[in-house]
């Protein structure tokens, strides 16, 4: 059984002739902030797929909080949280009829989630909104209440796609503090962003090219073996052959 | 029809419900320029953009559009105004040749027509012509939008969020492509959430919940930053970022990629003088190896400091 929150290797998935994953091999550890970067098309929502538990990989292979993706993905979705920018709550529930409801499925008992919903509402500021709907909250609160349920059953990974799209810079800052508290309490965070600067609030990340993991490291590494000043040279740089489509 | 400004509004204001969506809203926007809208989702883009292109009535105020009222001349100036609206509107089951084609027929023109205003982007559409609209990746959707967009050859084009959900090196390129418009001469109205992408504009506008904040050239507004600001680096983020939050000078600490930017309170003490109390400071909480620089705001610092500055409406 591996330690590491994640540990992929050589993990492949092909689609007929196309190879979306082209043999990824990475680990994340306990507590790391993990930044998962590529352009559009790179691989990066097929990986984390085969990585929750929704798509078999094609080869390879890769364990989640200690289990196999293949043979055990019950488990690792048990252990794991997600959240998507697209979906993550039910607009027409209120904001605590969504945490009850996403505490029952990941079987959280009762007591822990009414102790746990006052926390969460707490940390982002929301305690009189528990009644309103989430459709009526601002976009900002909603994606920090999602990160917030989706750590609810305090899984040991949270797997996060790319959960800032489109906030003010200020809610952006306060979401990403979010992240940070939750690594400094040992869970482990891999996250996809198109932002760059945000990458460089990872402890390490990798850019993916076509399918493959074309660089990896801290950001300052990564920076420094490039001779790039700025992330956003090196993903330029390392994109820019396949950029044409 | 001669007009000293290609947009002109004075007090825009659209309310849905209780909710003013524009708030007071009026800008210039000069022939020939690149200006840019730039804010999170929610703070009023889409609603003054829809004005702006007759598809929405104001509550209050006025707008001209290449010297064309957009309430009265909405009829003439929806046939000299190029619109890309922020959501995929063309056609996914047409090829992108039937999708441009389409929307030539639209405005009783032909591509043909079109192929000098088009060609720069139509190069790297070209050899996708026979694909369907949705099988294009996010970019060259973009770019076709963007095409169709121009096909009937305006004399002034609104792109709401062209670059949203685009990644890094799309974006880039379709600013490129716009930098190429522009030289042409022709006036672009764009919007982005993106701050890094102020400094493609000549001029921008920042905007939150309906209001514009602040309207300059993209370096000028960070000159304009009212207080020291100071980048501060090493050290645990979590640890540094709460205990620079405690000095009681500290207005805003905030994560900004690999260090903090640290804006003080008062205005009439150097970012040199700042920078060696602050130093000072971290030394005595016993933080090691943190290094501390003033520096120059940026377009995100600005939009941070004004956001708070304004009163909520």
């Amino acid at each position: 059984m591996s330690e590491h929150a994640i540990d992929s290797r050589e993990l492949t998935r092909r689609f007929g002739d196309f190879t979306a994953v082209n043999a990824i091999t990475f680990h994340v550890e306990q507590g790391e902030v993990f930044g998962f970067l590529g352009a559009n098309g790179a691989g990066k929502t097929t990986a984390m797929r085969m990585l929750i538990g929704l798509l078999v990989p094609t080869s390879g292979s890769a364990t989640v909080a200690g289990f196999d993706i293949s043979s055990q993905a019950e488990q690792v979705r048990r252990r794991i949280g997600y959240m998507s920018q697209r979906f993550s709550l039910y607009e027409d529930l209120t904001v605590q009829e969504n945490i009850t409801l996403y505490g029952g499925i990941y079987g959280v008992s009762n007591r822990d989630i009414v102790t746990r919903t006052g926390e969460i509402l707490t940390r982002i500021g929301l305690q009189d909104a528990g009644k309103e709907l989430v459709r009526e909250i601002p976009l900002g609160w909603k994606q920090q209440l999602a990160f917030c349920v989706a750590l609810l059953h305090r899984p040991g990974i949270v797997f996060l796609d790319e959960p800032t799209g489109g906030v003010d810079p200020i809610t952006r800052r306060r979401f990403w503090e979010l992240i940070y508290e939750a690594a400094a309490e040992g869970t482990s965070v891999l996250v996809t962003t198109h932002y760059l600067d945000e990458a460089e609030y990872c402890n390490r990340i990798s850019i993916m090219v076509d399918g493959a993991i074309a660089a990896m490291g801290t950001p300052a590494e990564v920076r420094s073996r490039h001779g790039a000043a700025t992330l956003d040279e090196v993903f330029l740089r390392l994109t820019r052959p396949g950029a044409a489509a | 029809m001669t007009y000293e400004h290609a947009v002109e509004t004075e007090g825009l204001v659209r309310r849905f419900g209780d909710d003013a969506a524009l708030d007071q809203v009026s800008l210039q926007v000069e022939p020939g320029e690149l200006y840019g809208v730039i804010g999170p989702d929610g703070s009023g883009k889409t609603t003054l953009f829809r004005i702006l292109v007759t598809l929405l009535l104001p509550d209050a105020g006025a707008a001209r559009v290449l010297g064309r009222d957009v309430v009265r001349d909405f009829w003439d100036l929806r046939t000299r105004l190029g619109y890309m609206p922020g959501r995929f509107s063309l056609y996914p089951d047409l090829s992108v040749a039937e999708n441009l084609g389409f929307f030539a027929s639209l405005f009783d023109t032909t591509v043909a027509e079109a192929r000098d205003t088009i060609a720069p982007i139509w190069l790297q559409l070209e050899p996708f012509s026979s694909r369907r609209a949705g099988a294009l990746s996010g970019g060259m959707k973009q770019k076709l939008a963007l095409c169709c967009a121009l096909v009937h050859r305006p004399e002034i084009l609104f792109l709401d969020e062209p670059t949203t959900g685009v990644d890094a090196v799309s974006r880039k390129e379709f600013w490129d492509l716009l930098g190429r418009l522009k030289d042409e001469g022709l006036p672009i109205v764009v919007s982005t959430p993106y701050m890094d992408e102020a400094s493609r504009c000549d001029r921008v506008s920042l905007m939150q919940q309906g209001k514009l904040l602040v309207t300059d050239r993209p370096g000028e507004i960070g000159r304009r930053y009212p207080r020291p600001l100071l980048a501060v680096r090493g050290g645990q983020i979590l640890g540094l970022l709460g205990a620079l939050r405690r000095f009681p000078h500290a207005a805003a600490v905030w994560p900004f990629g690999d260090s903090l930017h640290y804006t003080d309170r008062r205005s009439d003490v150097s970012p040199e003088a700042v920078a060696r109390e602050l130093m000072a400071y971290v030394d005595s909480a016993g933080l090691a190896g943190v290094s501390i620089q003033p520096i120059a705001a940026g377009i995100e610092d600005a939009f941070m400091w004004y956001m708070v500055q304004e009163p909520a409406a």
